[in-house]
């Protein structure tokens, strides 16, 4: 039927157009999905992708919701990335994610209820710290024992579940709750509250975060001696150990970047949007942040965009959700659907396709 | 006769049960990675066994019906990876991700219709008079059939493994894609054949808790067993008899914790449950420290793409 031809190097243009030739796949094949449900293709398509952020009613609500649901995502794809990029398969940034928050929730509480202006600061480094101590968990069994780390980092994201339920339930329960789990609300404690920095753009300092880790994770991969070794590491590894590069170092170092930017986004996520340690704060990002990582490409500005278009899909699900009944379930399987056409169609960027029609392959 | 509380045969019976579905899973990916095949989709190839056995035990009334859906769901998820791999040569982790991601989105918007709904009742088997032996007959031979069919599919994996021709050309894959490719094998078909073996088998084991276990859908059901499966895979060094003995190792920690939790024991819930993932990870440590260098077992293979140059 046909061939594959390995090219020489990966086809430039392909390297841009196959992610926006997965979206375009994933929107022919979810709209059939959604008609499949009994649902408009075409309306659930466009309530997804386009009335979050155009239609007259819905876009001063959304288009803010834009960057408070892409902060995490870009956060956490950020460090996955390089992990990524040289073999290094984080995969349970999720686990980090609920440590950083538990961490960063736990020193906002300590305080509580004084006001200084140390707190936030101070809870920033302790969830920067916590997903950090639970990525090293699989990193240092990496390098210590050669256990393997996508077993063990996606294990720890189901002990660390529990343990956002035990401190949802004990620890950190907000005395004054009547018993409720769930802590006090970090979001209404202004001294430890990451509250929105410009009002109806949805810019706080977790974006802001963001925005700072795409720069420089772009210069490190640029620009860095460290950047040119992840990737070195990735494309050629035997290369990279003649180059003296040393592999044990290079996981503590991806692991650490990629968890402490989860517990990162964690620590934010818990003080501003979701306000409280509670038994359902963990929603799933370290997980799409994977999807986002593979859809930008693994590129700083590829994952910016990705992040984007994965939060449009998150809000445009909401939307869909209120205006069509689409069910949130099909938003998850949407999105699984993306990374399995950006997957299929990253082939064009490294292989020619050849038709053979009628000739025997040669 | 008791200790604390507690029934040794029934504790017995109840680990064998609960090893069910990790054993399953375990042996199909046993063959997949056998086959030099890496895939981490097995936690989305059970959920969507799970929720596709019980919607057609449901829909159908009769277990067995739900079991051969779970296999075919199971199965059809693999294809798709297969496709992926095999075909468009895509990267393994990655796509072993996307079919977990895939599946537990899609496994929650079948199982929407099912929440709350009871499953058929499997019957169990009883054997006559040795059903009836004091200790053994609960032990042994009072147990539904997927409890035997699993112990026998272990045998049957091993003896296929060890002693036929498929079994030489399966691990021939697996061993070296190249040579095995020069002798004339269809690496892809083979491993195609093995994935499809493997989501299978995930199908059944996800089964097994929606219609037997539990037996209900809830969103996640399977709660990590796919993960685990992958780890007991590793733990038992790619050999099909140690598959049987991690999964009742695993099986039984799983019942000790729940028996712990229901009888009170002064170890809050939530530690009791983050154990088997604990003592999973632990397992995984001892195991790889003792290998020294390389990994004994693992298929030379594993994890690597094959794409015939000439």
């Amino acid at each position: 039927m046909f061939t594959l031809e390995k090219r020489p190097n990966p086809s430039r243009f392909w390297t841009v157009a196959t992610p926006v030739l997965a979206v375009v796949l994933t929107m022919i094949a979810g709209g059939i999905m959604f008609a499949m449900l009994g649902k408009d293709p075409v309306a659930a398509i466009r309530t997804i992708f386009w009335d979050p952020l155009f239609d007259p009613q819905f876009a001063s609500y959304s288009r803010p919701q834009l960057l408070v649901k892409a902060g995490p995502l870009i956060l956490i794809a950020i460090g996955l990335s390089l992990g990524f990029r040289a073999g290094i398969w984080n995969i349970g940034a999720e686990g980090q994610y609920i440590m950083g928050a538990i961490f960063g929730a736990a020193v906002g509480l300590a305080f509580y209820p004084d006001e200084h202006w140390f707190i936030l600061p101070l809870m920033v480094l302790a969830g920067a710290f916590g997903g950090w101590l639970w990525a090293m968990i699989p990193a240092i069994l990496r390098t210590r024992f050669r256990t393997n780390e996508i077993l063990v980092s996606l294990l720890l994201v189901y002990v660390a579940q529990s343990i956002l339920s035990s401190m949802a339930l004990g620890a950190l329960r907000n005395p004054e709750g009547g018993g409720f789990p769930g802590s006090r609300n970090l979001s209404q404690y202004p001294a430890a509250a990451n509250l929105e920095l410009v009002a109806g753009t949805g810019m706080h300092w977790g974006v802001v975060a963001a925005f700072m880790a795409v720069i420089a994770a772009y210069v490190l991969l640029q620009r860095h001696i460290l950047g040119f070794h992840i990737r070195l590491a990735g494309q050629a590894p035997r290369a990279a150990r003649f180059a003296g590069v040393n592999p044990d170092r290079l996981v503590l170092l991806c692991f650490g970047v990629s968890g402490a930017l989860a517990g990162l986004a964690g620590l934010f996520e818990v003080a501003g949007p979701a306000g409280q340690i509670s038994i359902d704060f963990a929603s799933g990002y370290g997980f799409t942040a994977i999807i986002v990582a593979f859809l930008g490409r693994l590129n700083p500005i590829g994952i910016l965009l990705a992040g984007l278009l994965m939060a449009l899909t998150y809000i445009g699900g909401e939307l869909a959700q209120f205006m069509l009944g689409l069910p949130s379930a099909a938003i998850q399987a949407f999105q699984g659907m993306l990374l399995f056409f950006l997957l299929a169609v990253d082939l064009l960027t490294n292989y020619r396709i050849r038709w053979a029609f009628g000739r025997a392959a040669g | 006769m008791t200790f604390g509380g507690i029934d040794p045969a029934l504790l017995i019976a109840s680990l064998m049960v609960a090893s069910v579905p990790i054993m399953l899973a375990a042996i199909g990916e046993l063959v997949v990675e056998k086959a030099g095949v890496l895939n981490l989709g097995v936690e989305g190839m059970m959920i969507i066994g799970a929720v596709c056995g019980l919607a057609a035990a449901v829909q159908s009334g009769s277990p067995v019906v739900g079991f051969a859906a779970a296999a075919a769901g199971g199965a059809a998820l693999a294809l798709i990876f297969a496709f992926l791999t095999q075909t468009l040569l895509a990267n393994q982790v990655a796509t072993g991700l996307a079919l977990t991601l895939f599946g537990l989105g899609l496994s929650s918007l079948i199982g929407q219709g099912f929440v709350g709904v009871k499953p058929p009742q499997t019957e169990r088997l009883t054997f006559g008079p040795l059903t009836d032996l004091p200790f053994l007959g609960k032990v042994l031979f009072h147990h539904d059939p997927i409890v035997y069919l699993s112990i026998a599919i272990i045998a049957a994996v091993w003896a296929v493994l060890k002693y036929t021709r498929t079994g030489l050309i399966l691990r021939a894959v697996g061993e070296n894609h190249d040579a095995a490719h020069a002798l004339g094998y269809k690496v892809q078909r083979v491993r195609l054949l093995a994935i499809l073996f493997g989501g299978a088998m995930a199908g059944l084991g996800g089964a097994y808790i929606s219609l037997i276990r539990v037996p209900q859908w809830t969103d996640g059901i399977t709660s990590g067993a796919g993960w685990i499966a992958l780890a007991i895979v590793v733990f038992a060094s790619w050999k099909p008899w140690r598959v049987l003995l991690g999964a009742y190792l695993f099986g039984g920690i799983t019942v000790l914790q729940l028996n712990l939790q229901a009888a009170g024991a002064r170890i809050p819930v939530e530690y009791l449950s983050m154990s088997p993932y604990l003592i999973t990870i632990l397992v995984l440590v001892i195991m790889s420290a003792n290998r020294g260098r390389g990994a004994i077992g693992a298929p030379a293979s594993l994890g690597r793409n094959f794409h015939a140059s000439r």
